[in-house]
This record gives C-alpha cells, structure tokens and sequence, in this order.
C-alpha cells in the first residue's frame, strides 16, 4: 500500500498542479494577512477564501486525478492486490498531497501572522475541507465511467454545499421564523461541513461578540471544548460516509 | 511709578492676608489623628461647629455613622482611611454647603432595606464631594435631593466578581436632584456606574465607567442634562438613556461593550436631544434605539460594531449625518420600515457607488440596511450563516434591485471619504 501510495504521490507533485496549489494558497494568505489592519481579519478573509476555494479546487482535482489515473488502476487490479488497497491507496494519495499544500499554504502564514487556537482550527478546517471533498470526488467517479458526467456530478456537489444550500437553509429560517429554530439551525449546519467549517471558526473569533443573543448561545456551544470535539467529529463522519460508500462502489463493480 | 509700585505690595499683601486669613475669620480648624485633639472623625465632627474645618489626617479609622449637621468641611490629608468594617453607612451628610475631600472610605455591607452607601446626601443642597477614594460599598456616593452638588474627581471601585445584580448597588447614584456636576470620576465594579432618575440641568463630564454588571450611565427622567467627554468600557449593558428629552452627549467613547444583551448606548423614548462627535467602538449594538425622535445623531464614529445602529420602526424623525461607518458587521438594521427619519451625507465602508462629479458625495444613493440583517432581524438563529459566500451574494443582488429593504432607509448623499472628525474634536477640547 505504502509503495502504491508513494507512485500516487510522485505522480501527482510531477504534474505540478499541486505545487502550483501551494504556491496560490500561500501568496493568497501572505497577502490578505498584509492587506488586513488586525490578524483577526487576516483570518476571517482567509476563512472566506478556504470556503470557497479549497472545495472546489479539492473536488475537481480530485475528479480529474481519478479519471486519469484510470489505466493505472486497471494495471493494478490485475495484480494480486485487493481492490479496497488501491482505491485507499489513492484516496491518500491525493488527499495528502492536497492537506500538504494546505498546511504549507495556509499553516505557516497562520503560524507566523496569528498563532492561536483560532488559526489552528481554521487550518484543521481546511484539511478537513480538503478530505471530504475528494472523498465526495471519488464517489462522483466511481458513480460513473463517463468522464464529462463524473466532472458534472462533482462540480454540482460543489455547487451544492458552497451556495445552494446555504439558500436553502436560509428560505426555510425564514418560513419558520415564528418557530424557536437555535436548535434546528445547528442540525442544519452540521448537515453541510462547509457551514460546520465556517461556525467553527467564526465563533472562536472576537468577532462572534458582535452577535447579539443568538450568537452568544452558540458560542456557549462551539466555544466549548466539547462543542469543538462534537463538530470535528462530525467532520470525521463527514470524511468516513462518502468514502466508504464509494469504496465499496469501487471494490464491487466492473471496471 | 515709585507711588504705583509701592501701591501694588501693599495691595497683593492685603490680599494676602485676607486670603490666608479668611479661614480663622470664619471658624476654627478641627485636627484628628492620633496624637491631635480628637481621635476619631466622629467625634470632631459632632463638636464642629458652622464653618469650621475638620483636618483627619493620614491613618486608618474604623467608625461608621459619621453624621454632618454643620456646613463644615472635612478634609483629609495624607490619605485617612475610614473603614466601616460592613456596620452601615459610613458619612450621612444632613446639612447644606458641606465639603468633603480627600478621604478613603470602605467597606459597606449590602443592606436591601436601607441603601446603605459610603457617602449620603439627604436632602441638602450645595454639598462638594472631591477626590475620595470609595472601595468595596453597596452603594458609593448616593445624592438624594441635592440640588447644586458636585462630585468631582472621586474613584468608587466595587467588587463584582460572581455576584449577581440585585445584590449589587449603584457607584454614583443620584435622585431628584437639580443642577448637579459629577465629573472625572471613575467608577467600576458595581451594578450601574452613574445612575440619575428625575435629575435636570446637570452636567457629566470626563468620568471614565467601566466593568460595572449592567449600565455604565443610567438615566430615566432626567432632562436637560449634558454628558461630554465620557468613556462607558465593558459594562454588562452599556449605556442606557430612557423617557428623557433634551440632553446633549458629546465627545464621549462607548466601547467594548459585549456580549448577549449588551449595547453601546440603548436610547427608548428619548426626544429633542443631541448625539454629537461620540466615538462607538467594538459594541455588540452600536446605538439601540426604540420610540426616539428627533434625535440629532451627529459626527458619531461608528467603529467595528456588531450592529451600528438598531433603529425600531418606533422611531421618527431621526437625523443621521456626517457620522462614519466602518467595519460594522450590520451598518443599519430595523424591525419594520421606520418613516420620517434622515441618514445625509454619512460615510459607510461598504458603500460601492461612484463619484463622476468629483464633489466628493457618491452620486448613487447607499441603502445601509442590506437583507441579510432584516433576516436576521426577523430570524435570529439566521447569524449563523454570517459570511456565508450566498449571504453576500443576496445582499449584493439586493443592493441592486431593492425589494425587501425599507425604501424610506436610503442614504442619498453618501460621502466618498472618510469624514475627518479627530481634528475637530481636539480644536473643541482646547476651547473648553
């Protein structure tokens, strides 16, 4: 597996996609923690961008990685290696080379601008991000042969947990606005990692005072060690289900 | 010239001696420390006699029930301490033109019944209260019926730590009282810092009320009042104002006020009055205001505020102008369509219009209440998608195309730049 892992690697960093990743990541911050007056909204700019575009660029390189890497997998399956070390393999594969970037993008200009519980989480999001979207990624692929449809599916998922969702979310508030919906609300968030990743942060900044009655319950709530634990362990679940249901996709059907 | 000199010594010596005279010429000099007179404050208080002066000096006195019949003064030198070891109120002060200076005085145990405070004023007028010391007391220095009273660079520091509001009392409480000055004080640690109820034509200025439970300033049914170049910091509320009309408040910082209910400055049924040149930094709500009108908002600095300003449907004829806005996460924000009320030429950060004209005013009107904050207004659990890339998207869309957001909440004169209110605000400090 390590030896399989270690060709995924070399294949990714070759084509340089990633490194050209890291490189974006890391001006990105550099800049808007120079450009922001406090490290504060250094971090909040950052949040704002890692939200947006780590799932994309996570989900459609990750989409594209397995397509291509297609023949590859074929050669493999021909040997005597199980089906779920392969695919495993290559889920690490990419997912670490993508979390490698995030850490040198987004850790070390956290580390050096603004050091704290808050850039830590804010980074861990990021992986995390990372994670669960080549995993949704790999589902997309593993659902269909056809590329193009695989491409599709991926960047609707995207779509999905980055905007339309949050729409959603915020027409049924509004429709229910007569309901007590605190509650409600944090089911709902924990229902979309992009949002759980977004909170998290949020809240652990000094921002999270300015707002009013609502926001100081759910502080209460994320500010806590155990709401942390709880939402980082969503996050898991979040990593676990899309992979496991497209591991087992992947050991089960004809390539 | 030899006649003019010679006239002039004679007069600064005359004058001399009348100045430093005048005391002897109108009462004694009382001296209480431990190897004077009089031991203790108290008794050199009861023998005192109209216009003497009672000179404690430094040491540590425990007594309490000190009572002023006399229009005395009491003064302390060398810093005396009059500790009431929790037995009651400490200094009762029951005569008109009494001055009391200089002291430290402790220690006064919660007592729902009767109010105790360090020093009390009861119904006299004329009373200066100057530059003590008053640390861990129910209340501080309680005013009632003192018409004309000042007190004046007092420090009143209570321990709040864990305790609850009911059982904390007021550091500078005054009532029913006319023509008072309570200025550069600085008060913390007790459930409101300056509390006034039914007190006109007084002035606060350059106190500094901080960490207290609930308000920093308190006033209901005090009109004709003018608070300048006060700072309120992290109080548990702010600063509230309620049922009163025609104050002024200028030059003063509210900031830090956090958390769940907390306000810069929460303002309900408050008319006629000015709001001047006020700097609003870092408060959950900035200014809260419900049934006000006519309110002159004016040169206000609205700084990395939660809410800048709550404005309730309740309100009418408001004007908001030249004030800036930068930083807040909701500039304006409302519970209804509130008519009648004037935003003109402010400065708001997020405004994206242009300035082809080049007369320094954005020729594209700014709509400060965005969507977003409506809903939220409406749904508070909503905050939680603050920052969310779609909210953004939503405000921008409206922004564009109002649909939601009161038409009568429009800024048409939106300044390019960021209006310049420091230069001013020091020129004014130099005239006073």
């Amino acid at each position: 597996m390590n030896k399989i892992i270690k060709y995924v690697l070399y294949d990714i960093i070759r084509n340089k996609i990633v490194v050209a990743y890291t490189l974006f990541l890391l001006l990105l911050s550099i800049g808007l923690f120079n450009l922001g007056s406090s490290p504060e909204k250094g971090l909040l700019s950052l949040l704002n961008l890692v939200l947006l575009t780590v799932p994309l660029i996570s989900i459609v390189f990750a989409t594209t990685h397995f397509y291509n890497s297609y023949e590859f997998m074929e050669l493999l399956v021909s040997q005597p290696i199980k089906r779920s070390k392969i695919f495993m393999s290559e889920f690490l594969g990419v997912t670490l080379s993508l979390s490698a970037a995030i850490l040198i993008g987004i850790g070390i200009p956290v580390v050096l601008f603004a050091p704290g519980a808050t850039g830590l989480y804010l980074v861990l999001t990021g992986v995390f991000i990372t994670f669960i979207f080549v995993a949704m990624a790999f589902l997309a692929s593993v659902i269909t042969r056809d590329k193009a449809k695989g491409i599709g599916i991926a960047l609707m998922l995207w779509f999905y947990f980055a905007l339309i969702y949050d729409g959603i979310v915020l027409f049924i508030l509004y429709s229910f606005g007569d309901y007590p919906l605190e509650y409600a609300t944090l089911a709902l968030t924990a229902l979309n990692p992009v949002d759980l990743g977004r909170v998290m942060v949020l809240l652990n900044l000094d921002v999270s005072a300015m707002m009013g009655y609502t926001g100081a319950l759910y502080k209460s709530i994320f500010g806590s060690g155990w709401g942390v634990g709880i939402a980082f362990l969503v996050l898991v679940l979040w990593v676990m289900v899309p992979l496991l249901l497209s591991r087992r996709a992947f050991t089960r059907r004809d390539l | 010239m030899k006649n003019l000199s010679k006239y002039l010594i004679v007069c600064t010596a005359y004058a001399l001696v009348c100045l430093l005279g005048s005391p002897a010429a109108f009462g004694d000099t009382l001296k209480v420390c431990t190897t004077c007179e009089y031991h203790s404050v108290k008794e050199a208080v009861r023998q005192a006699k109209a216009g003497d002066i009672v000179l404690v000096d430094g040491g540590v006195y425990k007594e309490s029930g000190i009572e002023i019949t006399q229009p005395i003064s009491l003064i302390g030198r060398n810093n005396p301490v009059i500790d009431g070891q929790n037995s009651g109120q400490i200094i009762t002060i029951k005569s008109s033109n009494v001055k009391l200076e200089g002291f430290t005085v402790q220690n006064v145990a919660v007592s729902y019944m009767r109010d105790d405070a360090a020093i009390r004023v009861a119904d006299r007028q004329n009373i200066q209260i100057l530059n003590n010391t008053v640390l861990n007391t129910y209340f501080g220095i309680y005013l009632q019926n003192a018409d004309n009273s000042v007190v004046k660079g007092n420090v009143v520091k209570g321990e709040n730590t864990g305790k609850i509001e009911s059982s904390l009392g007021n550091a500078i409480h005054v009532w029913r009282t006319d023509g008072a000055e309570i200025s550069n004080n600085r008060v913390e640690g007790h459930r409101d810092g300056i509390y006034f109820e039914y007190v006109t034509n007084s002035q606060v200025h350059e106190n500094i009320s901080e960490r207290n439970n609930r308000y920093g300033l308190h006033f209901m049914f005090s009109d004709g009042n003018v608070y300048t170049q006060n700072i309120f910091r992290k109080n548990g509320a702010g600063v509230a104002v309620m049922y009163t009309r025609n104050i002024r408040m200028e030059h003063n910082t509210f900031e830090d006020n956090w958390g769940a209910a907390a306000y810069g400055l929460l303002l309900k049924d408050i008319s006629q009055s000015v709001i001047l040149n006020n700097t609003f930094r870092r408060n959950t709500t900035g200014i809260y205001m419900e049934s006000s009108s006519r309110l002159d908002i004016n040169s206000n600095d609205f700084e990395r505020n939660g809410w800048a300003i709550r404005l309730l449907s309740s309100c009418i004829q408001d004007t908001f102008r030249l004030n800036n806005f930068t930083g807040n996460s909701f500039d304006v924000s409302t519970n209804g369509s509130p008519t009648m009320n004037l935003f003109e030429d402010n400065y708001w950060d997020k405004y994206s219009g242009y300035d082809l004209d080049k007369d320094k005013t954005g020729d594209v009107p700014y709509r400060p209440v965005s969507l977003y904050s409506m809903l939220v207004e409406r749904v508070p659990p909503s905050v939680m998608f603050m920052r969310s890339f779609m909210v953004d998207l939503m405000d921008s869309i409206e922004r564009v195309l109002p649909s939601f957001i009161p038409e009568t909440l429009v800024d048409d004169r939106p300044q390019m730049k960021k209006i310049d209110h420091d230069s001013d605000r020091k020129l004014v400090q130099n005239l006073r």
